[in-house]
């Protein structure tokens, strides 16, 4: 699979305390565990297992994924911004690896 | 049942759509305009002319999809395609092959040097050959970058033809038909008028006397192409225009030619010459 | 101990065998009910899941699914042979307890989004997304 980027769109602005729709977006396969391959080999699973988000060290949201969950996980949500701080998200990979995007954003 | 438009036609899609199915009510909506990002207006209707003397109008495959489909194009956040048009621009400024150089090093921004370029495939070469967006792709990789060719439907090569037609995206359609490119149009329709297969259909059969009906559940459309490079939700990646042309034709039982045929390229030049006037949408989102 | 599953392939023979696929599904998904809720009773108002009546391709159906209150959220396919997409648990920081994704279905079946309030209690709904075969063209 090509390299991993995860994409974050938040509005353009807000006012302290709003609650504002985060919108997330990572390329991934999220490889079932249930295709075969031409060889009529199972493909071994591999997804997104979890995804988190926090603002300004505060959990807005913790999601457990399974393999229903499509390719390219598109997850959106909201958040309260109660000041200026920082988005942090995170994405778990069952092959180990950790993704991570953080994003400041300015309340007015 | 050739005419999409008109109110009367769309009873009859819902019609037939439970004769053939058995699904209740499906949503494509022939009035729908399709805005992306709330800002760029695309044309999804255009007027026929000499070139498509059976359609009375011609139509995006947009218009054909359900309501949640169009909505995933509407939006370049949530088009999928989206991630493989930001893969093709990282591939635009990364030096790859023997020479140490990138797409960029030569042809500067994307935006403006590849602007257009969409809207004008497939095209003739210096050498009066017809190519398509990855012939010149990869001509440039193996001649002038000294780097390998990429395969037509790898991940590289539709991540670039992605990103490349994004920069017409909004532009009409508009290819070379006459002169020394025109043997190669008259070839292309001859294929588009065989019929293939056990089923013994040609692409006519289905997107010019039938579109509107519903086929195995899938609403068929004019099989435009002013749309590719697609995210297919069933591949949940890119397809690339000689991808789907095979499938097309696998689909009547028939054997199929290959991506990066010549047959493929001269279908080409003949399929994107019945968009005429359609917008550009490369990077579209289909089922 | 039996499960469910062996008692009736065991006691019933052939005939209950065919019908098993079924059977098992609907085991997985009082599995999967059961363990997000632990059998607590749930209510049928209060959840509301947002998904196409008809999906052009199973592989990516948009959905979504607002509980006002909750602080956890369970999505189940019902048709799905794992029933479970997805759990969803809000933070202090949530602006709402919603939350929209994308999901494979395996064919035209019920989803089902069950939350937890914060009172301890249960309440779920489901909806019914038809998937068509679709596909043609390659
Ligand atoms: C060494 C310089 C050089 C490099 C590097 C290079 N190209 Fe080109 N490219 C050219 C030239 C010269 C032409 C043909 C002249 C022209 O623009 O009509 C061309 C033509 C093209 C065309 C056809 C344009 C049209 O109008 O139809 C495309 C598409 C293209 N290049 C893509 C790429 C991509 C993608 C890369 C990187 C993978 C790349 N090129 C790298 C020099 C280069
Ligand atoms: C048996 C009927 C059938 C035949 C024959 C057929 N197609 Fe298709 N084609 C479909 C269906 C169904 C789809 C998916 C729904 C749609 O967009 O029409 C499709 C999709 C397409 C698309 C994608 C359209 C879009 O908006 O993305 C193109 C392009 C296409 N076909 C071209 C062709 C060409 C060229 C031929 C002849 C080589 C052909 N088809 C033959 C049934 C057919």
């Amino acid at each position: 699979m090509t390299e991993v980027r995860p994409r974050i769109r938040l509005p353009r602005s807000a006012s302290a305390g709003d609650s504002i729709v985060v919108k997330t977006l990572i390329n991934h396969d999220m490889e079932s565990g249930q295709r075969r391959n031409s060889a009529g080999e199972t493909i071994p699973r591999q997804i997104i297992n979890r995804f988190t988000c926090e603002f300004g060290g505060v959990m807005v949201i913790d999601a457990a994924l399974e393999p229903a969950i499509s390719a390219n996980p598109y997850l959106e949500f909201e958040a309260v911004v109660p000041a200026s701080g920082e988005f942090v998200f995170t994405w778990y990979d069952d092959n180990g690896e950790v993704y991570t995007a953080t994003e400041a954003f300015e309340v007015s | 049942m050739q005419h999409l438009k008109p109110a009367k036609s769309f009873a009859l899609t819902a019609a037939a759509l439970v004769a053939l199915t058995g699904v209740a009510m499906a949503d494509p909506d022939p009035t729908a305009e399709l805005v992306i990002d709330g800002e760029l207006h695309l044309v999804t209707r255009a007027p026929s002319d000499a070139i498509t003397p059976n359609l009375p109008e011609r139509y995006s495959g947009w218009l054909f999809r359900e309501s949640d489909t169009r909505a995933m194009q509407m939006d370049d956040f949530e088009n999928p395609a989206m991630l493989a048009a930001e893969a093709g621009a990282d591939l635009w400024t990364t030096a790859d092959g023997t020479a140490g150089q990138s797409c960029q090093d030569c042809h500067g921004d994307a935006e403006d040097s590849m602007a257009g370029v969409r809207a004008g495939m497939p095209h003739l070469n210096a050498d009066g050959v017809l190519w398509s967006m990855e012939d010149y792709v990869n001509n440039c990789r193996t001649e002038r970058m000294g780097a390998e060719a990429w395969r037509w439907s790898g991940d590289e090569m539709t991540s670039m033809t992605s990103f490349i037609s994004l920069q017409s995206r909004g532009m009409p359609v508009s290819v070379q038909i006459d002169g020394d490119a025109a043997p190669y149009w008259e070839q292309g329709r001859d294929m588009y008028y065989t019929r293939y297969g056990q089923l013994e259909l040609s692409c006519a059969s289905c997107h010019e006397e039938s579109y509107g009906l519903m086929i195995r559940a899938d609403h068929l459309s004019q099989g435009q192409i002013n749309g590719f490079p697609t995210y297919r939700l069933k591949n949940a990646g890119i397809v690339s225009i000689h991808n789907r042309f095979r499938g097309c034709i696998r689909d009547t039982r028939a054997e199929t030619f290959a991506e990066g045929s010549d047959e493929f390229r001269a279908l080409e030049l003949y399929v994107a010459s019945r968009g005429t006037g359609l917008s550009i949408e490369g990077v579209s989102v289909r089922p | 101990m039996l499960t469910r599953r062996d008692t009736l392939a065991i006691g019933l023979g052939a005939s209950a065998v065919a019908m098993l696929p079924a059977a098992v599904l609907a085991d997985a998904v009082d599995d999967a009910i059961a363990a997000f809720t632990g059998g607590a009773e749930m209510a049928d108002a209060g959840v509301t899941i947002t998904a196409p009546e008809i999906a052009e391709n199973g592989n990516t159906v948009p959905i979504s699914v607002d509980a006002p209150g909750a602080t956890e959220i369970t999505l189940i396919a019902t048709g799905n042979p794992t029933p479970n997409v997805g759990k969803f648990t809000f933070g202090p920081g949530a602006g709402a307890s919603m939350v929209a994704t994308r999901i494979r279905l395996g064919r035209t079946q019920d989803v089902m989004a069950i939350a937890k309030l914060a009172d301890g209690s249960y309440a779920s709904t489901r909806v019914e997304v038809k998937v068509t075969i679709g596909g043609c063209g390659g």
